[in-house]
Protein backbone atom coordinates (compact mmCIF):
# COMPACT_ATOMS: atom_id res chain seq x y z
CA UNK A 1 0.00 0.00 0.00
CA UNK A 2 2.72 2.53 1.17
CA UNK A 3 4.15 1.64 -2.66
CA UNK A 4 0.94 2.76 -3.86
CA UNK A 5 0.55 5.75 -2.03
CA UNK A 6 3.93 6.84 -2.78
CA UNK A 7 3.33 6.55 -6.76
CA UNK A 8 0.24 8.64 -6.12
CA UNK A 9 2.13 11.29 -4.51
CA UNK A 10 4.97 10.94 -7.07
CA UNK A 11 5.17 14.61 -8.98
CA UNK A 12 5.94 12.75 -12.50
CA UNK A 13 2.50 10.38 -11.43
CA UNK A 14 0.78 13.51 -11.22
CA UNK A 15 2.71 15.42 -14.21
CA UNK A 16 1.66 12.50 -16.37
CA UNK A 17 -1.95 12.99 -15.06
CA UNK A 18 -2.37 16.15 -15.61
CA UNK A 19 -1.12 16.13 -18.86
CA UNK A 20 -3.66 13.56 -19.58
CA UNK A 21 -6.67 15.16 -18.31
CA UNK A 22 -7.00 18.42 -20.63
CA UNK A 23 -7.82 15.59 -23.87
CA UNK A 24 -9.96 13.38 -21.53
CA UNK A 25 -12.81 15.14 -21.63
CA UNK A 26 -12.74 14.61 -25.98
CA UNK A 27 -11.66 11.08 -25.30
CA UNK A 28 -14.84 10.85 -22.43
CA UNK A 29 -17.57 11.75 -25.07
CA UNK A 30 -15.95 9.11 -27.37
CA UNK A 31 -16.21 6.64 -24.75
CA UNK A 32 -19.56 7.64 -24.26
CA UNK A 33 -20.55 7.04 -28.25
CA UNK A 34 -18.59 3.76 -27.99
CA UNK A 35 -20.44 2.66 -25.45
CA UNK A 36 -23.92 3.38 -26.89
CA UNK A 37 -22.64 1.81 -29.93
CA UNK A 38 -21.85 -1.23 -28.36
CA UNK A 39 -25.45 -2.27 -26.69
CA UNK A 40 -27.01 -0.42 -29.70
CA UNK A 41 -25.29 -3.71 -32.10
CA UNK A 42 -26.93 -5.87 -30.35
CA UNK A 43 -24.29 -7.58 -27.78
CA UNK A 44 -26.22 -6.96 -24.74
CA UNK A 45 -25.40 -5.23 -21.61
CA UNK A 46 -23.29 -7.86 -20.10
CA UNK A 47 -21.09 -8.55 -22.47
CA UNK A 48 -20.48 -4.64 -23.60
CA UNK A 49 -19.21 -4.47 -19.97
CA UNK A 50 -17.11 -7.06 -20.38
CA UNK A 51 -15.79 -6.19 -23.50
CA UNK A 52 -15.34 -2.96 -22.34
CA UNK A 53 -13.47 -3.46 -19.57
CA UNK A 54 -11.00 -6.16 -20.95
CA UNK A 55 -10.35 -5.09 -25.27
CA UNK A 56 -9.58 -1.75 -23.76
CA UNK A 57 -9.16 -0.57 -27.38
CA UNK A 58 -11.98 1.72 -28.93
CA UNK A 59 -11.01 1.34 -32.75
CA UNK A 60 -10.64 -2.61 -32.40
CA UNK A 61 -14.18 -2.31 -30.38
CA UNK A 62 -16.19 -0.46 -33.01
CA UNK A 63 -14.46 -2.37 -36.19
CA UNK A 64 -15.24 -5.56 -34.55
CA UNK A 65 -18.56 -5.37 -33.11
CA UNK A 66 -20.73 -5.09 -36.63
CA UNK A 67 -19.10 -8.29 -37.40
CA UNK A 68 -19.83 -10.15 -34.37
CA UNK A 69 -23.83 -9.08 -35.05
CA UNK A 70 -23.42 -10.36 -38.42
CA UNK A 71 -21.78 -13.38 -37.24
CA UNK A 72 -18.90 -13.29 -38.80
CA UNK A 73 -15.94 -16.28 -38.12
CA UNK A 74 -14.11 -15.58 -35.02
CA UNK A 75 -10.64 -15.83 -36.92
CA UNK A 76 -12.19 -12.79 -38.84
CA UNK A 77 -13.06 -10.59 -36.35
CA UNK A 78 -9.70 -11.54 -34.58
CA UNK A 79 -7.82 -10.21 -38.30
CA UNK A 80 -9.87 -7.68 -38.48
CA UNK A 81 -9.15 -6.35 -34.75
CA UNK A 82 -5.37 -7.27 -35.64
CA UNK A 83 -5.26 -4.78 -38.58
CA UNK A 84 -7.04 -1.82 -36.83
CA UNK A 85 -4.14 -2.62 -33.99
CA UNK A 86 -0.91 -2.54 -36.72
CA UNK A 87 -0.32 1.02 -35.88
CA UNK A 88 0.41 -0.06 -32.19
CA UNK A 89 2.91 -2.72 -33.21
CA UNK A 90 4.62 0.18 -34.60
CA UNK A 91 4.42 1.82 -31.58
CA UNK A 92 5.89 -0.77 -29.60
CA UNK A 93 9.01 -0.53 -31.14
CA UNK A 94 9.14 3.18 -29.71
CA UNK A 95 8.27 2.03 -26.29
CA UNK A 96 11.53 -0.47 -26.31
CA UNK A 97 14.24 2.26 -25.33
CA UNK A 98 11.93 3.21 -22.56
CA UNK A 99 10.90 0.19 -21.16
CA UNK A 100 13.24 -2.59 -22.30
CA UNK A 101 15.01 -2.35 -19.32
CA UNK A 102 11.97 -4.03 -17.14
CA UNK A 103 11.18 -7.29 -16.25
CA UNK A 104 8.88 -9.06 -18.81
CA UNK A 105 5.95 -9.45 -16.80
CA UNK A 106 5.99 -5.06 -16.07
CA UNK A 107 6.84 -4.91 -19.68
CA UNK A 108 3.59 -6.92 -20.77
CA UNK A 109 1.82 -5.08 -18.51
CA UNK A 110 2.88 -1.31 -19.36
CA UNK A 111 2.34 -2.56 -23.17
CA UNK A 112 -1.46 -3.25 -22.36
CA UNK A 113 -2.37 0.57 -21.66
CA UNK A 114 0.11 2.08 -24.14
CA UNK A 115 -3.08 3.76 -25.79
CA UNK A 116 -2.62 6.29 -28.40
CA UNK A 117 -3.09 9.00 -26.26
CA UNK A 118 -0.45 7.46 -23.77
CA UNK A 119 1.54 7.14 -26.44
CA UNK A 120 1.59 10.57 -28.17
CA UNK A 121 1.79 12.63 -24.22
CA UNK A 122 4.48 10.37 -22.99
CA UNK A 123 6.55 10.78 -26.88
CA UNK A 124 6.13 14.66 -25.86
CA UNK A 125 7.36 14.43 -22.63
CA UNK A 126 10.27 12.14 -23.19
CA UNK A 127 11.30 12.74 -26.47
CA UNK A 128 15.09 11.50 -26.03
CA UNK A 129 14.48 7.15 -26.38
CA UNK A 130 16.13 6.37 -23.14
CA UNK A 131 15.13 5.16 -19.87
CA UNK A 132 15.29 8.30 -17.11
CA UNK A 133 13.97 8.78 -13.50
CA UNK A 134 10.10 9.10 -13.57
CA UNK A 135 9.17 7.61 -16.57
CA UNK A 136 7.17 5.01 -15.46
CA UNK A 137 5.85 7.59 -12.89
CA UNK A 138 4.61 9.61 -15.71
CA UNK A 139 3.52 6.91 -17.98
CA UNK A 140 1.00 5.39 -14.76
CA UNK A 141 -0.46 8.90 -14.31
CA UNK A 142 -1.40 8.84 -17.52
CA UNK A 143 -2.34 5.43 -18.04
CA UNK A 144 -4.68 5.80 -14.80
CA UNK A 145 -6.37 9.52 -16.10
CA UNK A 146 -6.72 7.75 -19.54
CA UNK A 147 -8.31 4.55 -18.25
CA UNK A 148 -11.11 6.45 -16.27
CA UNK A 149 -11.46 8.95 -18.72
CA UNK A 150 -12.57 5.91 -21.06
CA UNK A 151 -14.11 3.50 -19.11
CA UNK A 152 -16.19 5.06 -16.79
CA UNK A 153 -18.33 7.47 -19.87
CA UNK A 154 -18.11 3.86 -21.74
CA UNK A 155 -20.02 2.05 -18.86
CA UNK A 156 -22.59 5.06 -18.66
CA UNK A 157 -23.16 4.50 -22.26
CA UNK A 158 -23.61 1.02 -22.10
CA UNK A 159 -25.29 1.18 -19.06
CA UNK A 160 -27.76 4.21 -20.26
CA UNK A 161 -27.54 3.27 -23.79
CA UNK A 162 -31.31 4.40 -25.10
CA UNK A 163 -31.35 7.66 -23.33
CA UNK A 164 -27.80 9.41 -24.90
CA UNK A 165 -28.83 11.18 -27.49
CA UNK A 166 -26.55 10.04 -30.56
CA UNK A 167 -27.30 12.40 -33.24
CA UNK A 168 -25.81 15.15 -31.26
CA UNK A 169 -22.66 14.47 -32.59
CA UNK A 170 -20.64 13.94 -29.38
CA UNK A 171 -18.53 11.39 -30.14
CA UNK A 172 -17.19 14.46 -32.61
CA UNK A 173 -15.49 16.33 -29.37
CA UNK A 174 -13.19 12.71 -29.40
CA UNK A 175 -11.87 13.50 -33.13
CA UNK A 176 -11.42 17.18 -31.51
CA UNK A 177 -9.22 16.43 -28.65
CA UNK A 178 -7.05 14.71 -31.51
CA UNK A 179 -7.07 17.22 -33.53
CA UNK A 180 -5.84 19.82 -30.41
CA UNK A 181 -2.62 16.40 -29.90
CA UNK A 182 -2.14 16.91 -33.77
CA UNK A 183 -1.83 20.55 -33.71
CA UNK A 184 0.57 20.58 -30.73
CA UNK A 185 2.68 18.07 -32.36
CA UNK A 186 3.08 20.23 -35.29
CA UNK A 187 6.39 22.49 -34.28
CA UNK A 188 8.66 22.83 -37.99
CA UNK A 189 7.83 22.64 -41.35
CA UNK A 190 8.98 18.70 -41.93
CA UNK A 191 6.37 17.96 -39.09
CA UNK A 192 3.49 20.07 -41.02
CA UNK A 193 4.29 18.26 -44.17
CA UNK A 194 4.34 14.53 -42.56
CA UNK A 195 1.05 15.69 -41.35
CA UNK A 196 0.12 16.57 -44.49
CA UNK A 197 1.11 13.38 -46.57
CA UNK A 198 -0.93 11.40 -43.76
CA UNK A 199 -3.81 13.49 -43.96
CA UNK A 200 -4.13 12.92 -48.22
CA UNK A 201 -2.87 9.23 -48.04
CA UNK A 202 -5.08 8.27 -45.24
CA UNK A 203 -8.08 10.08 -47.56
CA UNK A 204 -7.36 8.56 -50.78
CA UNK A 205 -6.32 4.91 -49.24
CA UNK A 206 -9.35 5.19 -47.44
CA UNK A 207 -11.32 2.47 -49.66
CA UNK A 208 -8.85 -0.26 -48.18
CA UNK A 209 -10.43 -2.68 -46.00
CA UNK A 210 -9.57 -2.85 -42.05
CA UNK A 211 -8.70 0.80 -41.51
CA UNK A 212 -5.24 0.12 -43.93
CA UNK A 213 -5.46 3.24 -44.31
CA UNK A 214 -4.21 4.45 -41.05
CA UNK A 215 -0.85 2.02 -41.62
CA UNK A 216 -0.34 3.02 -45.14
CA UNK A 217 -0.51 6.90 -44.08
CA UNK A 218 1.95 6.14 -41.23
CA UNK A 219 4.11 4.52 -43.90
CA UNK A 220 3.60 7.67 -46.75
CA UNK A 221 4.52 9.95 -43.92
CA UNK A 222 7.79 8.35 -42.32
CA UNK A 223 8.54 7.85 -45.74
CA UNK A 224 8.53 11.84 -46.44
CA UNK A 225 9.86 11.99 -43.30
CA UNK A 226 13.10 10.57 -44.25
CA UNK A 227 13.66 11.71 -47.26
CA UNK A 228 13.54 15.49 -45.94
CA UNK A 229 16.32 14.16 -43.28
CA UNK A 230 18.38 13.23 -46.27
CA UNK A 231 18.01 16.46 -47.68
CA UNK A 232 16.23 15.46 -50.96
CA UNK A 233 13.58 17.66 -51.54
CA UNK A 234 9.95 16.26 -50.79
CA UNK A 235 7.57 15.85 -53.29
CA UNK A 236 5.33 19.21 -53.44
CA UNK A 237 2.55 19.75 -51.37
CA UNK A 238 -1.16 18.34 -52.79
CA UNK A 239 -4.39 20.69 -52.57
CA UNK A 240 -6.58 21.62 -49.47
CA UNK A 241 -8.32 18.29 -49.57
CA UNK A 242 -5.94 17.32 -46.52
CA UNK A 243 -6.17 19.89 -44.44
CA UNK A 244 -7.35 18.73 -41.06
CA UNK B 1 -22.98 -16.52 -32.72
CA UNK B 2 -23.61 -17.82 -29.32
CA UNK B 3 -23.15 -15.87 -25.84
CA UNK B 4 -20.11 -18.31 -25.67
CA UNK B 5 -18.72 -17.84 -28.63
CA UNK B 6 -19.04 -14.17 -28.43
CA UNK B 7 -16.96 -14.37 -24.91
CA UNK B 8 -14.33 -16.14 -26.50
CA UNK B 9 -14.02 -13.85 -29.43
CA UNK B 10 -13.77 -11.12 -26.97
CA UNK B 11 -11.42 -12.67 -24.73
CA UNK B 12 -9.50 -13.13 -28.14
CA UNK B 13 -9.68 -9.43 -28.47
CA UNK B 14 -8.25 -8.51 -25.32
CA UNK B 15 -5.18 -10.76 -26.04
CA UNK B 16 -5.30 -8.40 -29.47
CA UNK B 17 -5.08 -5.68 -28.03
CA UNK B 18 -2.26 -6.88 -25.79
CA UNK B 19 0.49 -8.87 -28.43
CA UNK B 20 -0.48 -5.71 -31.07
CA UNK B 21 0.51 -2.91 -27.97
CA UNK B 22 3.56 -5.12 -26.55
CA UNK B 23 4.74 -6.19 -29.57
CA UNK B 24 8.08 -5.21 -29.84
CA UNK B 25 7.96 -5.20 -25.76
CA UNK B 26 7.84 -9.26 -25.55
CA UNK B 27 10.96 -10.57 -26.68
CA UNK B 28 13.41 -10.75 -24.10
CA UNK B 29 16.60 -9.36 -26.18
CA UNK B 30 15.62 -5.58 -28.35
CA UNK B 31 14.71 -6.41 -31.83
CA UNK B 32 17.35 -4.35 -33.77
CA UNK B 33 15.71 -2.14 -36.20
CA UNK B 34 18.07 0.13 -38.73
CA UNK B 35 18.98 3.54 -37.69
CA UNK B 36 17.21 4.92 -40.27
CA UNK B 37 13.77 3.38 -39.86
CA UNK B 38 14.03 3.93 -36.16
CA UNK B 39 14.17 7.78 -36.85
CA UNK B 40 11.76 7.39 -39.40
CA UNK B 41 9.52 6.55 -36.70
CA UNK B 42 9.03 9.44 -34.82
CA UNK B 43 6.54 10.76 -37.79
CA UNK B 44 4.80 7.43 -36.65
CA UNK B 45 2.39 8.73 -33.54
CA UNK B 46 1.83 12.16 -35.65
CA UNK B 47 0.71 10.53 -38.64
CA UNK B 48 -0.99 7.63 -37.03
CA UNK B 49 -3.53 10.77 -35.37
CA UNK B 50 -4.08 12.58 -38.75
CA UNK B 51 -4.56 9.09 -40.74
CA UNK B 52 -7.58 8.91 -37.96
CA UNK B 53 -8.92 12.44 -37.69
CA UNK B 54 -8.91 13.82 -41.24
CA UNK B 55 -11.18 11.09 -42.73
CA UNK B 56 -13.51 11.98 -39.73
CA UNK B 57 -13.71 15.83 -41.00
CA UNK B 58 -14.13 15.53 -44.81
CA UNK B 59 -15.78 12.17 -45.68
CA UNK B 60 -19.10 10.88 -45.25
CA UNK B 61 -19.77 7.49 -45.91
CA UNK B 62 -16.44 7.08 -47.78
CA UNK B 63 -16.87 10.09 -49.85
CA UNK B 64 -15.55 13.84 -49.37
CA UNK B 65 -18.69 16.35 -48.44
CA UNK B 66 -19.92 17.56 -51.00
CA UNK B 67 -21.92 20.72 -49.44
CA UNK B 68 -20.04 23.75 -46.82
CA UNK B 69 -23.38 23.25 -44.90
CA UNK B 70 -21.76 20.34 -42.29
CA UNK B 71 -21.51 21.50 -38.82
CA UNK B 72 -17.86 19.40 -38.67
CA UNK B 73 -16.04 22.00 -40.77
CA UNK B 74 -17.28 24.68 -38.65
CA UNK B 75 -16.57 22.89 -35.45
CA UNK B 76 -12.83 22.36 -36.92
CA UNK B 77 -12.62 25.97 -38.25
CA UNK B 78 -13.43 26.81 -34.63
CA UNK B 79 -11.39 24.60 -32.76
CA UNK B 80 -8.48 25.51 -34.73
CA UNK B 81 -8.96 29.16 -34.14
CA UNK B 82 -9.07 28.76 -30.55
CA UNK B 83 -6.01 26.83 -30.47
CA UNK B 84 -3.75 29.17 -32.47
CA UNK B 85 -4.95 31.60 -30.52
CA UNK B 86 -4.41 30.29 -27.01
CA UNK B 87 -2.42 26.71 -27.40
CA UNK B 88 -4.92 24.71 -25.09
CA UNK B 89 -6.33 21.37 -25.85
CA UNK B 90 -9.64 21.21 -23.37
CA UNK B 91 -10.68 25.15 -24.70
CA UNK B 92 -10.47 23.30 -27.98
CA UNK B 93 -12.33 20.65 -27.91
CA UNK B 94 -15.02 22.77 -25.76
CA UNK B 95 -15.53 25.70 -28.36
CA UNK B 96 -15.54 22.92 -30.81
CA UNK B 97 -18.07 21.06 -29.48
CA UNK B 98 -20.10 23.87 -28.44
CA UNK B 99 -20.03 25.37 -32.18
CA UNK B 100 -20.78 21.21 -33.58
CA UNK B 101 -24.24 21.44 -30.93
CA UNK B 102 -25.61 24.66 -31.73
CA UNK B 103 -25.57 24.44 -35.86
CA UNK B 104 -26.57 20.59 -35.06
CA UNK B 105 -29.26 21.43 -32.81
CA UNK B 106 -30.21 24.99 -33.58
CA UNK B 107 -30.20 24.76 -37.25
CA UNK B 108 -30.72 20.72 -37.99
CA UNK B 109 -27.26 19.99 -39.71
Amino acid sequence: MSELSALWRHPEFRRGARDMSGIGLGLAAWGLVTGVAMVKSGLGVPLSLFMSLVVFSGSSQLASLPLIAAGAPIWVVWATAFCVNLRFVIFSAQWRPYFGHLPRRQRLALGYFTADLNYVVFMRRFPRPQPEPGQTQYFLGGVVTNWGAWQVPAIAGIVLADAVPTHWGLGFAGVLALLALIYSLLSDRKTWLAAAVAGSAAVAAFALPLKLNIVVAIAAAVAVGLLIDHGTRPPPMRAAEERP
Amino acid sequence: MTAWEAVLTICGLALITLLTRAFFLIPEREVPLPGWLQKGLRYAPLAALTAVVVPEVVLTQGHLIATWQDARLFAVSVSTAYFFWRRDILGTILTGTATMLALRLGLGW
